[in-house]
């Protein structure tokens, strides 16, 4: 299934942030911790991430599930980096024929897997927990993104879903045809692109649909559109822009303080 | 209440030589309820979207005007409201008081407005849950109730209906003409339905308009009096006529044993019951099963079961001289023993023409070329499609493509056919073509399985019908 389970419920303390305001601290966040190249910073952003998770209402079991994949991510990223870095400095930690790694290199692979961390953690925070259309609708309203684009995305993702299940149902009616993949690698490939074109033809038929029926409820009229559900900025979503670039800007000057700070070049 | 009016109104499809419709005019008064009749190609759609506004400069050719009170119809779009055909693409929303709103929001209803006009449009349509409720989770009767209000809360002054039930079973298209008929008794709005299945509709119209090829006119008048003078024309052109009588088709003494099902059982992990739980059953050369039921009683997963298509977590499907059972067959060599049809005839469209698609089955099974060659030319002489040899099977109708993907499926010969709603959605003529082509199949000795809701195909065709209720067989009939 394409749809994921919610990690909180609608009426958490996270799930009730303006998406806008969300989307601007997740922005902050991502930003400090991709300029900063050093590994004190990002790892001050990841503590200061996890200390906020308590007070947001979220599941911490779901939230787990859903960064399980980041963990593996991050812990392939330090390894590739530290194995491949350009030279190995400081002291050799571990010698094996031609593979070497040096202290420095760990150092700057860590850096590197604690930035993955902090922006993909800040991203599920965000996302995870933002109905899409309340994005849409503080895209719209806060932002003044067009409607033509913000809704029709919206009402592109609503026919998400229905693609896995197509792609079921051709993949059986191949079957029945008398094609199937089986071991051979060409076999399958065009078997795949076969089924994507039926696939596509499909989506697009559908679009077409869509987009008519849109059209026919006034979606291209002229006439400025009202929003059934206002989204505002209230200060309690101004408070959490302020407090995430508080804490980054804190993160950034203990890091600087403390002489490890270096900026990405 | 809108005055509709189309003068000399003619279209050309953008891409196209043909007219879709070559110079109509009508008028329906204020307030009136009219039914647009007319064979595939008659233009009825073109007339619809035509008064919806939907007809834009750059997707064809206009010659004449058609005018809503007097103004051209493309000015007049707030005031017209469309209920298409397809629930899964009308709707837009993920939440279904959303879904109400966003027509609201187009038409810049002040916002103190809408949830109350969402709240009453919900009322009208007789819609079972709250706002909150999830439109991924309604059934296709649901949904389209659910996309009627949204049309009806916009307050229209015309109501355009697009065949509403056409892609609904039986249970949700009841549903759908009880909110009909509710909603549009309450409503003063002038109303144009294109419907086939001209019994679900009669009590909705007070005005019949039939047309023929290229949008000519061909009867106007009360429904009863228009089908009473033109009714067989009207059937022969593929309308559903109240009491025009339906072909019967009994089959001969039915042949040995084709497939053999054994306590059929297909569980899902995570699901309260089992889809299907211990369904046997046998099937011979020369008869045609039905299978019968609600919705989610089991029916599709049968056919998936018998087809060799699914793999059963209890009993097994099995054809006579194969040791292993159909879901362990190798693809290639299940389609030459078992065809399936599905109920989306595109999804089974593996070439680029027609003639290749009816050439693939048999090349599949090795068969020398001179006997595809002539296995193929057969197939495109008996089921009218030798002009579209050529063509690309996504190109052709409803009843072309539906046509093909039955031929498709058994040009190899195989000795059993599953059918998965065969005439699900068809005009009266594809019907019987469809019905007179199954019943060739079964006489020449190929056994049948088919899903079906539709009560004149099983009593068509059917010697024996399985009927299935959550998930079991409940009794086996025969005729």
């Amino acid at each position: 299934m394409l749809t994921l389970a919610p990690v909180c419920d609608a009426d958490a303390p996270i799930a009730r942030v303006n998406p806008v305001a969300k989307l601007a601290a997740v922005a902050v966040v991502s930003t400090t911790a991709l300029v900063a190249a050093d590994w004190l910073t990002p790892l001050l952003l990841l503590a200061a991430l996890a200390a906020t998770v308590p007070f947001t209402g979220i599941r911490l079991r779901a939230l787990g599930r859903r960064l399980a994949w980041l963990w593996v991510a991050a812990g392939t990223v330090v390894i590739v980096n530290a194995l491949f870095a350009a030279e190995q400095t400081g002291r050799i930690l571990l010698s094996l024929g031609p593979v070497e790694i040096g202290t420095g290199a760990l150092l700057d692979g860590t850096a590197i897997g604690l930035r993955v961390c902090v922006a993909a953690t800040a991203g599920v925070l965000g996302f995870a927990t933002t109905d899409p259309t309340d994005l849409a609708d503080a895209l719209t309203q806060q932002l003044k993104t067009p409607a033509r684009f913000t809704i029709g995305a919206l009402a592109a993702l609503r026919l998400l879903p229905l693609l896995g299940a197509e792609w079921r149902q051709i993949t059986t009616a191949r079957r029945a045809r008398g094609l199937e993949g089986g071991w051979n690698p060409v076999r399958r490939a065009r078997l795949f692109a076969s089924t994507m074109f039926t696939l596509l033809v499909g989506a697009i038929r559908r679009a077409g649909r869509l987009a008519a029926a849109m059209d026919a409820r006034g979606f291209d009229s002229e006439t400025p559109r009202t929003h059934a559900r206002e989204q505002r900025m209230a200060a309690g979503d101004w408070v959490l822009i302020a407090a995430s670039a508080a804490v980054s800007a804190a993160a950034v000057a203990a890091s600087v303080a403390s002489g490890t700070f270096t900026a990405f070049a | 209440m809108i005055a509709v009016e189309f003068r000399g109104f003619a279209w050309r499809h953008a891409g196209r030589r043909a007219r879709a419709v070559a110079g109509v005019d009508l008028r329906v008064e204020p307030g009136e309820r009219v039914l647009l009749l007319g064979p595939s190609g008659s233009g009825k759609s073109t007339l619809l979207a035509a008064l919806a506004g939907l007809l834009t400069g750059d997707s064809g050719e206009q010659d004449g005007e058609v005018l809503l009170d007097g103004k051209p119809a493309a000015e007049q779009r707030a005031r017209v409201g469309v209920l298409f055909q397809d629930p899964e693409t009308q709707l837009v929303m993920a939440r279904s008081g959303d879904d109400v709103a966003f027509g609201l929001e187009n038409q810049a209803a002040p916002p103190g407005e809408i949830h109350s006009r969402v709240l009453a449009a919900l009322e009208a349509v007789g819609f079972p849950y709250g706002p909150d409720r999830p439109t991924h989770a309604l059934s296709g009767g649901e949904q389209q109730r659910l996309a009627l209000a949204g049309v009806l809360a916009r307050r229209p002054d015309l109501i355009l209906l697009d065949e509403p039930t056409a892609n609904l079973d039986p249970e949700g298209a009841q549903e759908v003409r009880e909110a009909l008929r509710r909603s549009l008794a309450d409503s003063r709005a002038t109303m144009v339905v294109v419907e086939h299945r001209v019994a679900d509709v009669l009590d909705l119209v007070d005005r019949v308009i039939a047309l023929g090829p290229g949008g000519t006119l061909l009867a106007d008048g009360p429904a009863a009096a228009v089908l009473a003078a033109h009714g067989d024309a009207l059937a022969a052109q593929g309308v559903w006529v109240p009491g025009a009588p339906l072909p019967v088709r009994p089959a001969g003494p039915a042949g040995e044993v084709a497939l053999r099902g054994e306590h059929l059982s297909l569980a899902h992990p995570g699901a309260d019951r089992p889809a299907l739980d211990d369904v046997s059953f046998a099937l011979r050369r020369g008869e045609l099963v039905a299978v019968t039921g609600p919705n989610g009683s089991g029916k599709s997963t049968l056919a998936l079961l018998a087809g060799g298509l699914a793999k059963p977590t209890g009993g097994a499907a099995a054809v006579p001289g194969e040791a292993r059972p159909l879901h362990r067959l190798p693809a290639r060599r299940l389609a030459a023993r078992v065809g399936s049809v599905f109920q989306d005839p595109e999804h089974q469209f593996v070439t680029a023409t027609v003639r290749d698609e009816l050439a693939f089955g048999p090349r599949q099974a090795g068969w020398p070329a001179d006997r595809t060659a002539a296995r193929v030319a057969e197939l495109l002489e008996r089921l009218r499609l030798a002009p579209l040899a050529e063509a690309n099977p996504h190109t052709l109708s409803g009843g072309e493509a539906r046509r093909l993907s039955v031929a498709g499926a058994l040009a190899a010969a195989p000795e059993v056919l599953i059918l998965d709603e065969p005439t699900f959605g068809q005009d009266r003529r594809t019907w019987g073509e469809l019905v007179d082509l199954t019943a060739d199949i079964r006489d020449e000795g190929t056994a049948l399985l088919a899903v079906t809701h539709d009560r004149d195909f099983a009593a068509a065709l059917a010697g024996r019908e399985l009927v299935l209720r959550g998930g079991r067989l409940a009794e086996e009939e025969g005729r």
